[in-house]
């Protein structure tokens, strides 16, 4: 970070220079703006956050089903919560997806990638005064990653052999080198419990700045200041209440008339009417999610190459984003990563709309005749307008689609990753090791492109285990080239996370790993007002 | 012994509504006696091993044949042990307590809303029959009923919390929470269940009325001199109350079991969303319970009806 962008960014935290000047001048120092706002975030912070207030958030994503174990957790409700009692290992940089230390305080990795240390913590006690200990972790990782757990997090623990305390270290050994290993720790799911949470599972207890107060699954859940929480830069409101509210518009308006703080999920639709609400700011942050066309490269006519690449050249990805995301996303490269993972290179040049090539691939290809795809509305939100979209895109290069609407019930179980060439989406992963180890490498369960190449698989497996960075952004780049190229994935864009939230919430950092601000925004945030 | 054929009947029908009950219980039972796997294989889920099978299966004592585990289950229900939900482990008769109250609640406050409301109306109408006010209340009633639940609430959320910032949009109630709070916190969902209800029970008792009006002894009430409106309230409503009764409880019974879109519009915690909730996850223990007490529901309010009519009616009052 240069001194001058550190020097304008405290300016303006002090409230000399306001935050368009700041993102302005930023830029001219060659910075994106939301880095230049994420800064601005963090300088604020320095400057010193107002505390107290009850904080309130009405999120949806909750269910009467949802319990306090983290390896149960898959909606937000349960994941803002429990990041306000329970922290992990290791949490993902903002700025540029990189590891770094929170319960862990620092690690080591043998020349392999094999067997890292990490050294734990001391000081940090859990809300039912017991001391955080190395056995506490080992226990916690332990029980995510055994062969019976019900964890959700247990598909990207997979490689991990044996896990043993060491002094204050928590030593792991894998199966094979992953130089991920850290990044894989900052998973939601893996807040460290006390002894694991083998015993009580479900006791809520943690580390966090907050402590469980009120525990009413599908209705709200509140947590209050726990005061004997080892840090001073996060946990400014005294409480924080979850209150589920699964409707958009439920949540909308109780966000205008000022009952609820802030909001996740603003639909898109309605982000311009919601800037135009008094006191209410909307934050759109580029996600890892993407919203994808996918077509299996070994069912006919999907195995030609050529069909493939027509396919892909048939899809206007600008107009996709402003006509289905109205804006709030970005085009896709039809390769599953983009700048909001670490290690992603700007390099690789951008598939745009070009009919005429696409027509022209087409042709070679010795095709004729109408192509079916199959869609749903619960393929992504949108789906189904922009099947109808891409047919018209793609008719200007002479290809017909037939549109098959399939009905969303058992959408996921006999459509997706079934039919060869559907409409569908993927959420983020924190590494682009996970999201090419989940559905791009041969073997790969969830590999819906029926994506089957040698030369890939020996790449990502390579650069797993790669601890250079250069040398891996570099493989990274080479993968990605493939699976663009040569791949079954259409991938027209990737959606914004939208939230929003009151004026008076202040200090929101943007964060592109997961949607409010990471599930931690009850922490970041202070309330102006209090 | 004037009393005995009345009491006699309202015996009869609680005891074929204990039996009428139980039969429901049978068929809950069943049903989810029918669907493939059993509570063990749903637990375990995609985990299950043979052995963690058959050791769970040991362990909640599904060995046992289905009637000894119908009536364990019976016996559980009749002494408040609803069992624990799979899904979450917490217990049922805990969270369901505060949900059930909690559409009591709600369910309560629209029925003091809507029923006097309704029958005033209905009242109303028949005074002033296809006149001006007779056909604007209706007109109305029917257009209130005619909208979409979720419509009539936005509405109102629009109105009265954005933009006027009267009552608030979200619901949410909580145990400890103070009187007032919570009646302004129903306001906004009780008035839109109001409305979707009122029109039933208004229409239900102008036609009732209307009915008896044609009698000979309405007549001759009116040939002695009587107020139009005295006719109504005194000779007409009584001898009309059997079908009002029974179109009220109709409408108490939905006000207690299908109020989901309300309750996710207000973001209000009641038993709708809890069931809608625990369907989805396919945790029977939940969706036993709760099926058994909403029949409860229908059939007590139905028997309710009933005796409201036998209690109604002269001639089983006073047997020859």
């Amino acid at each position: 970070m240069s001194d001058e962008l550190k020097y304008l960014s405290q300016r303006a935290a002090r409230g000399a220079m306001n935050r368009r000047d700041f993102i302005g001048r930023a830029a001219a120092l060659g910075v994106s703006a939301t880095f230049a706002n994420s800064m601005l975030g963090r300088a604020a912070h320095a400057q010193g956050a107002k505390k107290g207030g009850a904080l309130k958030m009405g999120l949806v994503g909750g269910e009467s089903t949802n319990s306090l174990d983290p390896a149960t957790w898959l909606t937000q409700v349960p994941q803002n919560f429990g990041l306000t009692w329970g922290e992990t290992m290791v949490v993902q940089s903002p700025d540029d997806g990189s590891a770094q230390p929170l319960l862990a305080e620092s690690w080591d990795a043998s020349s392999d990638a094999a067997e890292w240390s990490f050294k734990i913590r001391k000081g940090v006690t859990f809300h039912n005064g017991k001391e955080m200990t190395p056995e506490d972790v080992a226990q916690t990782i332990r029980r995510h990653s055994n062969e019976e757990t019900k964890s959700a997090a247990v598909g990207i623990l997979g490689d991990i052999d044996d896990i043993v305390v060491d002094g204050d270290n928590v030593v792991f050994r894998l199966a094979r080198g992953n130089a991920d290993l850290p990044l894989l720790l900052t998973d939601y799911h893996l807040i460290i419990q006390p002894n694991g949470g083998v015993d009580e599972p479900t006791a809520g207890i943690g580390t966090g700045a907050y402590k469980v107060e009120v525990n009413e699954p599908g209705v709200r859940h509140v947590s209050t200041k726990y005061d004997g929480y080892w840090r001073d830069d996060v946990g400014h409101v005294d409480s924080v209440e979850v209150i589920v509210m699964n409707d958009a518009t439920a949540r909308m308006s109780a966000l205008q008339s000022g009952q609820v703080h802030i909001i996740n999920r603003v639909e898109p639709k309605v982000v311009a009417l919601l800037k135009r609400a008094p006191g209410v700011v909307v934050e759109s942050v580029p996600s890892k999610g993407h919203y994808v066309f996918v077509m299996h490269c070994n069912t006919a006519p999907f195995d030609n190459a050529d069909l493939r690449m027509a396919l892909k050249l048939a899809v206007d990805r600008e107009q996709m984003v402003q006509q289905i995301l109205q804006g709030y996303a970005s085009v896709g490269n039809d390769f599953p990563i983009n700048k909001s993972y670490a290690l992603f290179t700007d390099g690789l040049e951008q598939r745009v709309y070009d009919p005429e090539q696409a027509a022209f691939h087409f042709k070679k290809s010795g095709h004729e005749g109408p192509i079916l795809l199959r869609t749903s509305e619960v393929a992504f939100p949108g789906a189904v307008d922009a099947a109808q979209l891409y047919q018209q895109q793609a008719a200007k290069a002479g290809i017909t689609l037939d549109i098959r609407r399939e009905p969303g019930d058992g959408y996921w179980n006999e459509v997706w990753n079934k039919q060869p060439f559907c409409a569908s989406y993927w959420g983020g992963r924190p590494t682009q090791d996970s999201m090419y180890s989940t559905a791009y490498i041969t073997g790969a369960d969830w590999n819906d492109t029926r994506f089957f190449d040698e030369g890939f698989d020996k790449v990502i497996l390579e650069a797993r285990a790669e601890l250079d960075d250069k040398k891996r952004t570099e493989m990274y780049a080479q993968a990605a080239t493939m699976v663009r190229d040569d791949g079954g994935l259409i991938l027209p864009m990737f959606n914004d996370f939208l939230d929003a939230h009151r004026e008076e919430v202040k200090g929101w950092v943007a964060d592109p790993n997961h949607e409010t601000s990471n599930l931690r925004a009850a922490t970041r945030v202070w309330l102006d007002n209090a | 012994m004037g009393s005995s054929p009345i009491l006699k009947l309202i015996a009869q029908r609680l005891a074929l509504g204990v039996l009428l009950l139980l039969a429901v219980s049978v068929l809950i039972f069943a049903g989810t006696e029918l669907l493939p796997g059993d509570v063990a294989a749903t637990i375990l889920g995609q985990s299950a091993t043979p052995q963690s099978l058959a050791n769970l299966r040991a362990e909640l004592g599904l060995n046992d044949p289905a009637y000894v585990r119908y009536f364990r289950w019976l016996g559980g229900m009749l002494t408040g042990d609803l069992g624990t939900a799979l899904s979450n482990g917490r217990d049922i008769a805990d969270a369901l307590g505060g949900r059930m109250a909690n559409t009591l609640f709600l369910a309560a406050a629209a029925a003091i809303l809507s029923v006097p409301l309704a029958i005033l109306l209905g009242l109303l109408a028949v005074r002033y029959r296809n006149g001006p006010v007779d056909k604007a209340i209706s007109g109305l009633a029917l257009a209130s009923t005619s909208l979409p639940e979720f419509f009539i609430g936005y509405l109102l959320i629009l109105f009265f919390s954005v933009k006027l910032n009267i009552f608030p949009s979200v619901s949410t109630v909580y145990d400890g929470m103070a009187f007032g709070d919570r009646i302004m916190a129903v306001a906004l969902p009780a008035t839109v269940l109001t409305l979707v209800v009122l029109a039933h029970m208004m229409r239900m008792t102008r036609a009732a009325i209307l009915n008896v009006m044609q009698s000979a002894y309405i007549e001759t009430a009116e040939l002695k001199g009587l107020s139009a409106f005295t006719v109504i309230r005194r000779h007409a409503l009584p001898n009309a109350i059997a079908p009002i009764v029974n179109v009220v409880m109709l409408n108490l019974a939905f006000l207690v079991v299908g109020v989901v879109v309300v309750e996710v519009i207000f973001v209000y915690p009641g038993m709708g969303q809890y069931l809608v909730d625990h369907v989805s996850k396919r945790d029977v223990p939940v969706v036993q319970a709760v099926g058994l007490i909403f029949a409860a529901v229908y059939i007590g309010l139905n028997i309710i009806a009933d005796i409201a009519a036998i209690v109604a009616n002269p001639r089983l009052r006073h047997p020859k």
